[in-house]
């Protein structure tokens, strides 16, 4: 790599007569920068081959097929959670790839959302004029950040699954048991009275939007503003009660009930579940509270005082003045948290919890296909990992400053 | 206004109590609204609660030992009585031995013990600004050298032993220290690749390897290396498992300090590039004379935080089946005898990662404020 010079254009353009012909010297920067880059390459190039060549030979001795034809194979492995319809006899190792992704997912939005809450509640309590509380988030912080997430995950997982068998489940409410098969939570009776009235909270949600545009221009054009929740409140909970109400105000739940040595009906979170995302949004969060707090802190104080001198109301001051500066600090490392929140979601295969490496990694045991199986691992997470940084970047770029 | 100092006339009229001392803090810190009054209220007894109930597991009903029988065999009945109420720390006193060593030969343990002794020494040198030259790295690859000697053994009448039985702390701090050690210079060549402008082609290899690394989990590179590794290798060569680890470690590690090294290598001002190219130095002496020593030291503090995931995450080789800390933990809990009390193992794992993370973040943010306020001079 030796060679590399600054990126000066005169000094190139200088030692670089126009008629070089074939006059290549080794003092000439522009030459020897080619020779260095071509032995770079061609090194790394020849090591790829010898491996690829290696893996060829070795994939022959050990007579295992290459390709990503092991696919629309029958999969049989038998996956617990599953958020579409799954069989391991009939479906294929395919489609138990893809509820692996949908696992991971699963996690991940639930985990990214969770943590984000947590983490800003914590960062905001350590931040707290009051001694006692910004102390205990403080070690919040501090010890949970020092302990490898793995061995949380651990811990979390052996509470959940000390808890009582289903016999002797706790009941805090009807319909709801924890139990060490996980948790159980009655179910709704998905009727199309729901989907019309979820169709009409949307609807609502758009009108309360516009309402709240046309709010802002009136103030502006005006200097008063219209009142936004009184609309809200029509659009977004009294249309969709009276859309419910008008289709007959169906609601059945489906209750979990004992049968034998576990429950049937109802929706479960299971403890793998559980103690995956607990782990995940606990250690996570220790770090959000920490990105949250220096953004809150990077706000100068002067616009704390200025916004008090305007009379603004505290939650105003929150909200209109410090939140949004303060998000300029926060959303690019915030970032990253949510990447390592996704990649740490891997860590499921330590307990059993059947996300994307945890079903590749069978896969790949049972058919022998290790660089089809991991370049699958890898190829999701990249994926999943540019989404979030595109999305955040988007968001980023929506906060952001603009400047004059 | 008289010369005496001023005192607000609120505070003039209250009693001196109310105004300094502890009443007043409490009044000022936990007490000033109703809102505040009643946090810390709850967080009292919250707080209360906790340690009481814990005290009352950890300490009052714990079991710190059980009877063995004549053959030496523990009889755990006076833990499972207790489970639940009391935790069972005899499980602990039986095995604190393989959980740091792993199954390393039992009569050869000292060996790892002055490992690990040698290890925080290493890192307590390291340290000390005052060891901060050249010297230190051969004071690094001494200790290493000793450190492989005393746990391969072999010569000096200690008997050898394999890879395989290696486990526990020592393992970890390996895992960890090689894992630094050898990711650092290669973290320092993909930073410069990174800003090299005359290679372009090494540029955009350096920003595919740091951005595909860490774009992917830790486990994919460590399945990686245990999976894919072996038929990388000609027929019959099989590297060691634990060498396979430690490289998808290093070449993880690397990736993320490239990126704190190449800020460091942002940060310096252009100027110093300039004075450099002035007086003529080529490209390595001017990276390892002028830029490189200034670059490093403005990362010390997120390259020791660095570190400390790096350490935290030797806990994933679990995962492919190395007998790490960890590792050593899950497996006493498999102990017949010994199931279920897994509480008790996780907290004192959790106890010795903290230890080790704790006092490395306490330096860094010390480290970090010291470099503040020189930079501030």
């Amino acid at each position: 790599m030796s060679g590399a010079t600054t990126p000066d254009p005169r000094m190139t353009s200088a030692r670089r007569p126009p008629s070089r012909g074939m006059a290549l010297s080794w003092s000439d920067p522009w030459f020897r920068n080619i020779v260095w880059q071509v032995l770079i390459i061609g090194g790394i190039a020849a090591m790829i081959w010898f491996m690829v060549s290696n893996t060829m030979n070795n994939l022959e001795v050990r007579r295992i097929a290459t390709g990503f034809g092991f696919l629309g194979r029958v999969a049989g492995i038998p996956i617990g959670e599953h958020m579409v319809d799954y069989d391991p006899a009939i479906h294929s190792y395919g489609r138990a790839m893809v509820i692996g992704v949908l696992n991971t997912l699963k996690v991940s939005v639930v985990g990214i959302v969770l943590s984000t809450i947590l983490g800003t509640m914590i960062g905001i309590a350590r931040l707290s004029k009051n001694w006692l509380l910004s102390r205990l988030a403080a070690i919040y912080v501090e010890v949970i950040r020092d302990i490898p997430v793995l061995l949380q995950l651990f811990f979390w997982y052996a509470i959940l699954q000390a808890m009582p068998a289903p016999r002797q489940a706790a009941n805090p409410v009807p319909g709801v048991f924890f139990s060490n098969r996980g948790i159980k939570l009655p179910l709704l009776e998905w009727q199309d009275a729901h989907s019309w009235t979820l169709a009409a909270i949307i609807l609502g949600w758009i009108g309360t939007a516009s309402w709240a545009r046309m709010a802002k221009r009136r103030q502006e054009a005006t200097g008063i503003r219209p009142a936004v929740w009184p609309a809200g409140l029509a659009l977004m909970v009294a249309f969709p009660l009276l859309v419910w109400a008008a289709l007959g105000a169906p609601f059945t739940l489906e209750m979990p009930v004992l049968r034998g040595f576990n429950f049937q009906g109802g929706l479960t979170l299971s403890p793998e579940y559980g103690a995956l995302t607990i782990g995940l949004v606990i250690y996570t969060a220790s770090y959000t509270a920490e990105i949250v707090r220096s953004g809150i802190l990077a706000v100068p104080q002067g616009q704390w005082e200025a916004a008090g001198a305007l009379g603004l109301h505290p939650v105003s001051v929150m909200r209109l003045i410090v939140l949004p500066q303060a998000l300029r600090v926060i959303i690019p490392p915030m970032t990253s948290t949510y990447l390592s929140l996704a990649k740490n979601s891997s860590l499921a295969v330590a307990i059993g919890y059947q996300d994307v490496v945890s079903i590749a990694g069978t896969i790949l045991n049972q058919t022998g296909q290790a660089v089809e199986g991991i370049a699958l691992i890898m190829a999701v997470y990249l994926t999943i990992s540019l989404s979030i940084s595109l999305f955040m970047n988007w968001y980023n770029a929506r906060i952001a400053l603009v400047e004059r | 206004m008289s010369a005496t100092t001023h005192i607000p006339t609120e505070a003039r009229e209250r009693p001196p109590i109310l105004v300094a001392g502890p009443i007043a803090w409490a009044r000022d810190n936990l007490f000033n609204s109703w809102l505040s009054t009643a946090v810390t209220l709850a967080l009292i007894y919250l707080i209360v609660r906790g340690i009481a109930g814990f005290l009352d597991w950890g300490v009052l009903h714990a079991v710190w030992t059980v009877p063995a029988d004549a053959k030496g065999q523990l009889d755990p009945t006076a833990c499972r009585d207790a489970k639940g109420i009391g935790a069972c720390w005899a499980f602990i006193g039986d095995k604190w031995r393989f959980i740091l060593f792993g199954r390393y030969p039992y009569d050869d343990q000292w060996r790892p013990a002055i490992c690990v002794v040698l290890f925080i020494g290493l890192f307590v040198v390291s340290a000390m600004r005052r060891f901060w030259r050249k010297e230190l790295g051969y004071i690094w690859l001494g200790t290493l050298v000793v450190i492989g000697i005393l746990m391969w053994g072999g010569i000096l009448g200690m008997p050898f032993v394999q890879q395989d039985s290696w486990g526990g702390l020592p393992m970890t701090l390996i895992l960890a220290t090689f894992g630094l050690a050898l990711a650092f210079p290669l973290a320092v060549l993909v930073a410069l690749g990174r800003r090299s402008t005359g290679l372009p082609a090494v540029r955009y290899l350096c920003v595919a390897y740091v951005e595909l690394i860490r774009g992917v989990p830790l486990i994919s590179v460590l399945f990686m290396a245990s999976v894919m590794f072996p038929l990388f290798m000609p027929v019959g060569l099989n590297p060691d498992k634990l060498l396979r680890a430690q490289l998808g470690i290093i070449l993880f590690g690397a990736a993320y300090l490239a990126e704190v090294i190449r800020g460091g290598l942002q940060a310096l001002p252009k100027g110093q590039y300039e004075a450099a190219d002035a007086l003529g130095l080529t490209y390595w002496q001017k990276m390892g004379q002028i830029i490189l020593p200034q670059a490093l030291r403005l990362v010390i503090p997120p390259m020791v935080n660095t570190f400390i995931g790096s350490f935290k995450d030797t806990s994933l080789v679990l995962i492919i089946g190395i007998f790490d800390l960890l590792t050593t933990g899950k497996v006493a809990l498999a102990e017949p005898i010994w199931q279920g009390y897994s509480t008790e193992v996780y907290i004192v794992l959790a106890v010795i990662y903290f230890i080790f993370c704790y006092a490395m973040s306490r330096y860094s943010r010390g480290l970090e404020t010291e470099f503040s306020r020189t930079a501030r001079r």
